[in-house]
């Protein structure tokens, strides 16, 4: 496995009680890219970022992820929380942010794992800096955000644990189509500091603007893959996913 | 602002400080035991709302662990001389007979006591949640009355312990529930306090940061009952006798009257909830007494207390179901706000 990969799926079955939800896909992340998995509802895109994340256990198949010291490590049934530490970071699907708490707290939070304090509060300045909309409403309660507002603390939340890998789950869910581009515009920008980005997606059109390289899902199999810029003009995308 | 608070807070402590003084001197026995009770099921509503409001977890296991403490701390405490008399049905047993501490070191391991127990039996019980959780915490609570029962040679079985030394007035009734209250804002203002909103409210979000959800849990139902084994023993030493019937299910329900009428989830409604769900238990006892209307005579019905208390709870879960406090706080900056005045 060269050394650039740092996220290798191999052969990857999800079950759902009696429903196959993954059949057998392979996937490659390497280490810079932003990759994205769109396809319709049920595809079996999020069943995919959730095994990887750990949140999903008992799946078939191999994920393996190169950590911070370049070992290849078989992620198979571990812990979410041990992903988190291996620098995995999922920004799950429904932004959950936690409306009881500020938007400066749920910041925090997302640094639970780390311990070095003075770095922290470097990354809530550097957060504040991508979302400077946060920053304003540091001291409200989370509940009281918009919906673009709670989607962009929720990836300033999955930043603040210092991920390499950034795994996204539909951040374009809910929001207006100004609030998307902004969205994915500070996506591009957080890739182009270095992070590498799972991107999981409906809105094929946004996520294939900015993917560098893309898989369509269908029904638990992926039918297409390819360069995002090639995949936004491939006929069969355009027909299913962006309208003909 | 900051030193305004302080100086604030401090002055409240000084005010209690003072009524307690007073109260000491003036006030009958009745009177101090409600004032005492007061303070220990604030202590007890505190222990139980970290777990089931701050936490999540629907525990009704609160009076199993009471009873661990109280019987640790009253086994610790009472005299050799007078175990031997005691243990009538079964011979006490020899390791326990010598065995005595002071009061406060028999508080500290009531707690830890208490604690171990909890900590036991959250490894297998947390996996479960919801009402299943509460359930199985019954459950182990009851067992822990049974074994008390049962184990007659350490804990006199079902004839109890009598005569154990009233070490509880008001200046140690009060003393732990300022520890307990310092430590409880302190735990809840800190990061771990956030951590345990967000295991709380959502289970995938906190595990998704990297939160260990299990072992959060078992951390703070373990704090849990370290304040449940020491408001245990503080009751114990109260009332100066325990026995296994002190501890059943309905000494955990009126712990969970304080925290769900004080608020889930707000130390300040704890307080609040113990205050008032302890004074009317007592004052509610002249409707047991019979009552003239004129010249209309009610009899005293035994019990009635009880009835006219359902009616105040559900009154309360009618027309204000998230508690008298919500999960809101007392905070000095929010008495001004609300006093108009200050700022």
């Amino acid at each position: 496995m060269p050394d650039d990969v740092i996220l290798d799926i191999q052969d990857l079955n999800v079950w759902y009680g009696g429903i196959h939800a993954v059949k057998g896909i392979n996937i490659l992340i390497k280490r810079g890219e932003i990759v994205t998995l769109i396809g319709a509802n049920g595809a079996g895109k999020s069943s995919t970022i959730r095994s990887i994340a750990g949140l999903i256990r008992g799946y078939k198949g191999y994920i393996g992820y190169r950590n911070r010291a370049g070992e290849m490590l078989r992620l198979n049934n571990r812990q979410p929380e041990n992903m988190v530490k291996m620098g995995i970071a999922l920004s799950p699907e429904g932004r959950r942010i936690l409306p009881h708490l500020t938007v400066e707290e749920n910041l925090f939070l997302g640094a639970y794992t780390r311990t070095d304090t003075v770095e922290i509060d470097n990354d809530i300045d550097y957060v504040y800096e991508l979302f400077p909309r946060l920053k304003e409403r540091r001291l409200q309660k989370g509940g009281t955000l918009s919906g673009g507002e709670q989607q962009m603390l929720a990836v300033g939340r999955a930043l603040m644990s210092r991920p390499d890998l950034l795994m996204l789950d539909e951040p374009s869910l809910g929001l207006a189509p100004m609030l998307v581009a902004e969205v994915f515009g500070i996506i591009r920008e957080i890739n182009r500091q270095g992070k590498t980005i799972l991107l999981v997606e409906q809105n094929a059109f946004a996520a294939l603007s900015i993917a560098d390289k893309a898989y369509v899902l269908e029904v638990g199999t992926i039918t297409i893959e390819g360069a995002g810029a090639e995949l936004l003009q491939d006929p069969r995308v355009k027909e299913a996913y962006l309208g003909g | 602002m900051k030193i305004r608070n302080s100086i604030l807070t401090f002055l409240a402590v000084a005010a209690l400080g003072y009524f307690l003084w007073w109260a000491s001197l003036n006030l009958d026995r009745y009177m101090l035991r409600i004032i005492n009770l007061i303070a220990i099921n604030a202590i007890l509503g505190l222990s139980l709302n970290l777990i089931y409001g701050m936490a999540g977890m629907f525990s009704l296991g609160h009076a199993g662990f009471m009873a661990v403490g109280a019987y640790v701390s009253a086994l610790l405490i009472i005299t050799s001389d007078q175990k031997v008399k005691m243990w009538i049905l079964e011979p006490i047993a020899p390791w326990l007979m010598n065995l005595h501490t002071s009061f406060v070191v028999s508080l500290i391991l009531a707690g830890l006591a208490a604690a171990f127990v909890g900590w036991l039996i959250s490894l297998p019980v947390l996996r479960l949640g919801g009402d299943y959780l509460g359930i199985a915490t019954l459950g182990f609570s009851e067992i822990i009355r049974i074994l008390i029962v049962n184990l007659t040679p350490i804990t006199n079985g079902s004839l109890g312990l009598k005569g154990i030394p009233a070490h509880t007035d008001l200046w140690m009734s009060y003393g732990c529930l300022l520890v307990a209250l310092f430590f409880m804002i302190r735990l809840m203002k800190s990061n771990f306090g956030n951590v345990l909103r967000a295991v709380r409210d959502d289970e995938i979000a906190a595990r998704t940061m990297g939160i260990d959800t299990f072992r959060v849990r078992v951390l703070a139902f373990t704090l849990g009952c370290f304040g449940g084994g020491v408001g245990g023993a503080l009751m114990g030493n109260l009332i100066t006798t325990i026995d296994p019937k002190m501890f059943m299910i309905t000494q955990t329900y009126s712990l969970l009257m304080i925290v769900v009428v004080g608020g889930l989830g707000s130390i300040t409604g704890s307080i609040l909830g113990s205050v008032l769900v302890t004074t009317m238990l007592e004052w509610l006892r002249f409707v047991e007494n019979p009552i003239n209307f004129g010249s209309i005579q009610i009899p005293g019905i035994p019990g009635m207390r009880m009835v006219i208390f359902s009616v105040l709870l559900i009154a309360i879960i009618i027309f204000r179901r998230e508690g008298i406090m919500g999960t809101r706080e007392f905070s000095w900056n929010w008495f001004f706000r609300k006093g108009g005045v200050g700022r």
